[in-house]
């Protein structure tokens, strides 16, 4: 027993910010964005919490799903950039959903929708749950640093959500983290004690360029190949590989390293950037919605991110 | 051995003749970024079956590249 996916719902903010509005920003411009990460629009938030988009999502994918937010015996949800440590997105989602039931974060960064996954098959295999929200929702906007051209125009907000119903749909997922600051990293606040001597550092997306881009894409092949292989599948079996949209050079580069066509890639990160944990179930919303998806599909959604964590899984729709 | 490897990955990627990749070349004047590098420096370690760490290094040039992966192999 682990589960089948019964809904998708998404929610980005409306308020679009161009590749010229960020040349008003930073020193930058279209060309440039769009050959280095591929990005040409993002949604940003003007007043909406990253737990708000969250909820607005999930009503989505309960609308999609047709189940009812009272059947909901569990909330999972991941945020980088949720406006409180405590209470947690999951919290706040619940309270905006006006629901009882338990819910938890899981910090895994851009990787954490497949943590998600992981999390509510095994609530599905102990048959402590009926139906599961997993939801992904990020307000980036807050944690980039607005005067580092390098990272400001990659990232984007939204929220992306599916409702999770017993099955067998889940087919396999490995995982991978090497612990570690030094390529990317989200500092926090670092606080005011007055014991405490350490240099502070601002507390927004530190992100090494070359290093992020070599992980992942090594992640996205090592990955993928293990999953196929050990359960005897190849890209043939698989429909769509539905990735994190980190940049858009990283899954043309795992395209060309794994020799499969960019078509098998479904790609959306010029319309939303890199909205980190959020990513996956948004682009499985448009997917759903443009009828992409067909009962019995296979896909295979590779992530990787801040930790360094990785992780893949194979889904059937 | 290493800059020939390099030559050729880098004409078929620009669509060049070899003969116009120098060791003195550099890579921002054939408008290959950061992240052409590294994909260039990941075919290599498939090809070479080697995983070669940037570190601290700053690769401008062909030779940087080349000077870099010889000194690891070694």
């Amino acid at each position: 027993m682990s589960f089948s996916i019964l809904g998708t719902g998404m929610y980005v903010p409306p308020r679009i910010v161009t590749n010229e509005d960020m040349s008003k920003i930073v020193d930058t411009n279209d060309e440039w964005i769009m050959q280095r990460v591929g990005v040409k629009e993002r949604h940003i938030s003007e007043h909406e919490t990253a737990a708000e988009m969250g909820c607005k999502a999930a009503l989505a994918a309960l609308e999609n799903s047709g189940v009812k937010k009272e059947e909901i015996d569990l909330i999972l949800a991941a945020s980088v950039s949720g406006e409180s440590i405590s209470p947690s997105v999951s919290c706040m989602i619940q309270n905006l959903l006006g629901v009882h039931c338990m819910t938890m974060d899981i910090n895994a960064a851009c990787s954490a929708f497949v943590f998600m996954l992981e999390t509510a098959a095994g609530f599905f295999a102990r048959g402590r749950a009926k139906k599961i929200l997993v939801i992904g929702a990020e307000r980036l906007s807050r944690i980039v640093d607005w005067e580092d051209r390098g990272t400001c125009v990659i990232f984007g907000d939204g929220a992306g959500a599916v409702v999770l119903g017993e099955g067998d749909n889940y087919l396999d997922s490995v995982f991978d983290v090497k612990g570690g600051d030094n390529v990317i990293d989200i500092p926090q606040f670092q606080g005011k004690s007055p014991f405490f001597h350490r240099e502070a550092k601002k507390p927004y997306i530190h992100m090494k360029g070359q290093e992020t881009f070599k992980f992942a894409v090594t992640a996205i092949c090592r990955d993928t190949k293990e999953l196929l292989e050990r359960n005897g599948l190849t890209f043939d079996d698989i429909s769509y590989i539905v990735p994190h949209q980190a940049n858009k050079r990283i899954i043309d580069f795992a395209s060309v390293m794994l020799k499969i066509p960019k078509e098998k890639f479904y790609v959306n990160i010029d319309r939303y950037g890199n909205t980190s944990s959020a990513s996956i179930p948004i682009a499985l919303d448009e997917m759903n919605h443009k009828g992409l998806l067909k009962r019995g599909d296979l896909l295979l959604l590779p992530a990787f991110g801040g930790g360094l964590a990785s992780a893949a899984c194979i889904v059937r729709w | 051995m290493v800059f020939e490897k390099i030559a050729a990955l880098l004409a078929e990627k620009l669509e060049c003749e070899v003969s116009e990749i120098k060791p003195e070349t550099k890579f921002g004047d054939l408008g290959i970024d950061s992240l052409d590098v590294m994909e260039l420096l990941m075919s290599l370690e498939d090809e070479l079956g080697t995983e070669i760490e940037m570190g601290e290094n700053k690769v401008e040039t062909v030779a940087d590249l080349v000077a870099m992966i010889e000194s690891k192999q070694n």
